[in-house]
Formats: structure tokens, sequence, C-alpha cells
């Protein structure tokens, strides 16, 4: 019943059109255009730490027509990459293992609704945030 | 995708159009600071009304055009920040800390404008 | 759940007919049977549907002879479902209905309520006259029964929408009444708050606002919060982003207003105030605003 698009992501340009996808497919479940740019904003951030730490990986765009008449969009980013030893301390605003602006992931935590993260050092990193349709 | 920079008097005008990858917002940035140079301008305005999405990314590649042009002791000034896109910028935490902003291009240059005439 | 789907689901197709009339002369004939004992005892049956009704002490905010029409309205409305198989007429009856009661603070369950009386006038009437003959009480049942819950269900359900309609132009009336965002004069904006903020008024304030400042090509905007007697950490942190994206936009930010609480809130938080464009009250404010305007007009 969900429809969703996976995206293959390897490079900057697969940022782009991971966020572009994201934001298409986000107009098309009745989100508003500044609701859609928020979905947009966290898949680049999403994408890009594909890139600069893992190489590859996937998104995937899914529109859920969930429990109780909720519907919304869900987002997974998942690498195989070498994963993230301190979750919590990724979560914390400022942190970064590249210097920089860090991983964004508290900032993507603030753009969307839930936010769920599974990583295991060695074997990779899968973000799961989902936006609800109010 | 490549950004246009044009030379208007001593203002450099970038103006994005579309949907920016990292590494053309490199090249951006290394465009601006080598024309900056080559054109000794003592302003710059990037228009980014047509961008997407304004991530971490490019609001740290935003900042450090700036510092670097600054350096050349020229302003720079982002123009065009679309009401969803600074929605969504302020959520994720990036401000663009004290690089000054305009509505659009007109806005842009009166600042620069006036700010030039300030230090005369 | 599953009952509120089912509900809707009868709602949407009410194009399709309401009983299965062709199956059989026997079954067509019970109908029209039906149809006649109703219509020969309108007068009779509609009064005891509105005794019962007043018993209920059901739509009190209507007069009797308010609800005496409307009664004579749905009883009839209703024969005609019944005889003619479809609930297109009294779909639209009801959401008629329902537009002119919902004003008056008619609630959901004196509509349901009602129907279910209709429902149960008719049936008492119906093993009244068939007592006797308990095999075609049975038959008149099995027909009457399963069109009486569908128009049941039609009409609560068209009173349920319109009312879910009502509510949400209502409330997005409300938001827009309470945060207003006024153009004084050319390129002042000023926006007061008054009352309660939660996160989902405070959102839609930023996003009215960074509209606003984009169509009025605002610079200076002035954040009146006299009005707002408390505010959380989460709506502390949402007017801290409202500011600094109004900057994004270009425009310059005076928050007025600001109670030692509120101060105290954000300072808690963390925002440094010394980069807050704060002054005392929205006079001073819109004064500070003039002067910024003025200063650059004079130099553009």
């Amino acid at each position: 019943m969900a429809e969703e698009v996976q995206i293959l992501v390897t490079c900057d340009k697969d940022v782009v059109t991971a966020r572009q996808q994201g934001r298409a497919t986000a107009l098309a479940a009745g989100f508003s255009n500044s609701e859609a740019t928020l979905v947009a904003t966290a898949i680049s951030e999403l994408a890009r730490n594909i890139v600069s730490y893992a190489n590859r990986g996937t998104v995937t765009v899914a529109r859920l027509n969930g429990h109780k008449g909720a519907a919304g969009l869900k987002i997974v980013a998942s690498d195989a990459g070498p994963g993230i030893a301190d979750v919590a301390q990724a979560l914390r605003d400022g942190y970064s293992s590249s210097g920089g602006l860090g991983l964004g992931l508290p900032g993507v935590r603030r753009l969307m609704d839930d936010f769920d993260i599974a990583s295991v050092p060695g074997s990779g990193t899968t973000v799961t945030v989902t936006k609800w349709l109010k | 995708m490549q950004v246009p920079i044009l030379k208007q008097g001593n203002v450099l005008i970038a103006t994005i159009q579309a949907a920016l990858t990292d590494a053309d917002l490199l090249e951006l940035r290394s465009g601006l600071v080598q024309q900056v140079v080559r054109y000794r301008s003592s302003g710059v305005i990037v228009d980014v009304t047509a961008m997407d999405v304004m991530d971490s990314f490019a609001s740290r590649t935003l900042l450090e055009i700036s510092r670097m042009i600054r350096l050349r002791g020229a302003d720079t000034v982002i123009v065009g920040i679309q009401p969803e896109v600074a929605f969504a910028m302020v959520q994720l935490g990036v401000t663009l800390e004290d690089i000054p902003t305009a509505l659009d291009l007109e806005e842009g240059l009166a600042y620069l404008q006036q700010t030039s005439r300030s230090i005369n | 759940m599953a009952r509120e789907r089912h509900a809707l689901t009868a709602a949407a197709s009410a194009k399709s007919r309401l009983v299965d009339l062709p199956r059989g002369e026997p079954r067509a004939e019970l109908h029209r049977e039906l149809v006649g004992h109703l219509r020969q005892n309108r007068t009779q049956l509609r009064e005891e549907w509105v005794a019962r009704i007043g018993e209920a002490r059901l739509l009190q905010a209507m007069t009797q002879e308010e609800i005496f029409a409307e009664a004579t309205s749905v009883y009839d409305s209703y024969v005609a479902a019944l005889e003619t198989g479809t609930l297109d007429d009294l779909t639209a009856y009801a959401r008629n209905l329902s537009e002119r009661i919902i004003p008056r603070g008619v609630e959901t369950h004196e509509v349901v309520g009602i129907v279910l009386l209709l429902r149960d006038v008719l049936a008492r009437s119906l093993f009244a006259k068939y007592q006797a003959d308990f095999e075609k009480l049975n038959r008149i049942l099995d027909a009457y029964e399963p069109a009486a819950n569908r128009i049941a269900n039609t009409v609560a359900v068209g009173f349920v929408q319109e009312r879910e309609r009502v509510i949400r132009q209502q409330q997005e009336a409300i938001r827009e009444l309470s945060t207003p965002v006024l153009q004084v004069r050319e390129r002042l904006l000023i926006l007061p708050i008054i009352g309660v903020i939660d996160p989902m008024r405070a959102r839609q304030l930023t996003e009215q606002l960074l509209r606003g400042i984009r169509e009025n090509r605002a610079k200076v905007v002035v954040i009146d919060i006299t009005g707002v007697a408390a505010m959380d950490a989460t709506v502390a942190n949402h007017l801290v982003q409202t500011v600094e994206a109004s900057r994004l936009l270009g425009a310059t930010v005076i928050v007025t207003g600001l109670s030692p609480e509120i101060a105290q809130t954000l300072v808690t938080i963390g925002v440094d105030l010394g980069k807050m464009n704060t002054v005392g009250d929205l006079q001073g404010g819109i004064e500070q605003a003039e002067r910024l305007l003025g200063y650059k007009v004079e130099l553009g």
C-alpha cells in the first residue's frame, strides 16, 4: 500500500537527486511547500552523510497510509559504512567526526517528526525519519 | 551546473539558477574568489532565489565564500532566500551567522552601496 | 475505527441502491406495503416521533415549531429514500439540515439520537401492525432494518462531516485572526502576539510572518509579545527561530514587551539576549524601527 522510491547514493549528484525525489513525493503526498522543504533538507543531510562517510548507500522515500488514518512520509537512509561509535554523541549539537558542522543529525531530528538511528561500528548505519501529515 | 558570475561596476553578482551539487558550490567558491581578486571588486552578491534547499554544506560554503572575500576587503550579501528555505534552515540550525542578507538583488545592491558610502 | 470507516463508505456510496428492489416480486411488494404504511400513518408517526424527541430532551436549542418542521422534512425524505431506494436526496437534505443546526449548537449525539428514535418509532408501528402475522413481520423487518440503518448512517455521517468542516474552518479563521501581520507603514510590519502560543501556532505564525516579509518587502519587523503571558522552552525556541529566519530574508526583527519571566526562559535555553534586538514597549519598538528605516532611506 505504500509507494516507495529508492535512490542509490554514491556521489554528490545523487544527493541532489534524492532530495528532489523526496520533495516531489512529499508534495504528492499532500505536504505543504514549506514542509516539503523540511523533508528535502533532511534528505540532503542524510544523503550527504552517506557519501562522506560510507561512499555508497541508499535513500528510500516511502509514503505511509498508516494506522488510524495517519499519513506521512518515511525516509530510510542506509549504508554499510564504518558506522558511528558513539551515537549519543553524534546526536548532540556541534559534534563532528570530520570537522566543520558535523553530521547534522540533531538538525535532521528537528526537521522531522520521528527520528530513529541504528548504527553498528564496522557494519553500517541506518537512519529512519518520518514526517506526519497534520 | 555552472553558476554565471556577472560583473556590474565594482560588484560581482553570482546568480544560482538551479539546485547545486557540492562540487558546483565549491566551484562557485573558487570562481568568486578568483574574480574578486582579478577585478578588485568591493562587493559580491550571491542570489540564491532558485536554490531548493540550503543544507549544512551549502551554508558552510557560503560562509567560507564570505570570509575569503572579506580577506580581500570586499563584502558579500546573500539575497533571495525563500521563506520556506529560511524556515528549514533555522530548524536545521544553520543561520549564515553574520553574513549580511537582503530580500532580493535590488536590496542587495542598495545594501552594498550604503555600506561603501558609509566607509567613504 | 472499523465502524467509522464503514459509515464513511455508506455515505460515499449513497448513489448506490439502498435496497435490492428487483429481487423478485414479493420483496418489491413488501417494500410498497412498507412505504404505504408509513405514508398513511404520516401524521400520527411524525407526532409520536416529535413527542419522543421532547421526552429524550434532544434538540433543546430549537423551538417546538422548528423541531416539528424539520421532523416533517426528515420524515418525508426518509420515506422517499425507502421508496426510491436512493440516498441522494436524503444526503443532500442531511447536509443542508446540518448547516442550519450546527450554528445553533446542536450536538452529534442529538442528531444520531433523533434518527435512532425515528427508526424505533417506525419499527414499533410495524410491530403493532403485523404482530398477528409473525412470518410477515419478519419479512417486513428484514426489508426495513438494513435500509433504516443505512439511512441513520447517512444522516449521522453527513452531520459529522459538516461539523468537522465547520470546526476546521473556524480553527483556520481563529489562527489567522490571532496572528495578524500588520503593515503600519512601508517596509515595516508589526506582529502583535496575544494569548497562549503552542508549537503549532508558533509555527504558523513564523510561516505567516516570513510570507508577509516577502510580500510586503519588509525591512523591519516588530514582534510585540506584551500579550503573551508565558512561554515554555519550545515556544521560546520558535521565537528565536522566527527572528533568525526573518533575518535570512533580509529583515531586522525588534522584539517588544518581553516580560522578565520570558526573558528568563530565553536565557535558560541559551539565547544571548544581547544579540536579540529588544525594546521595552511597542511604541519604543516602532520608533526604533522608523529610525532604522529612516536611516536607510537617507542613505539609499
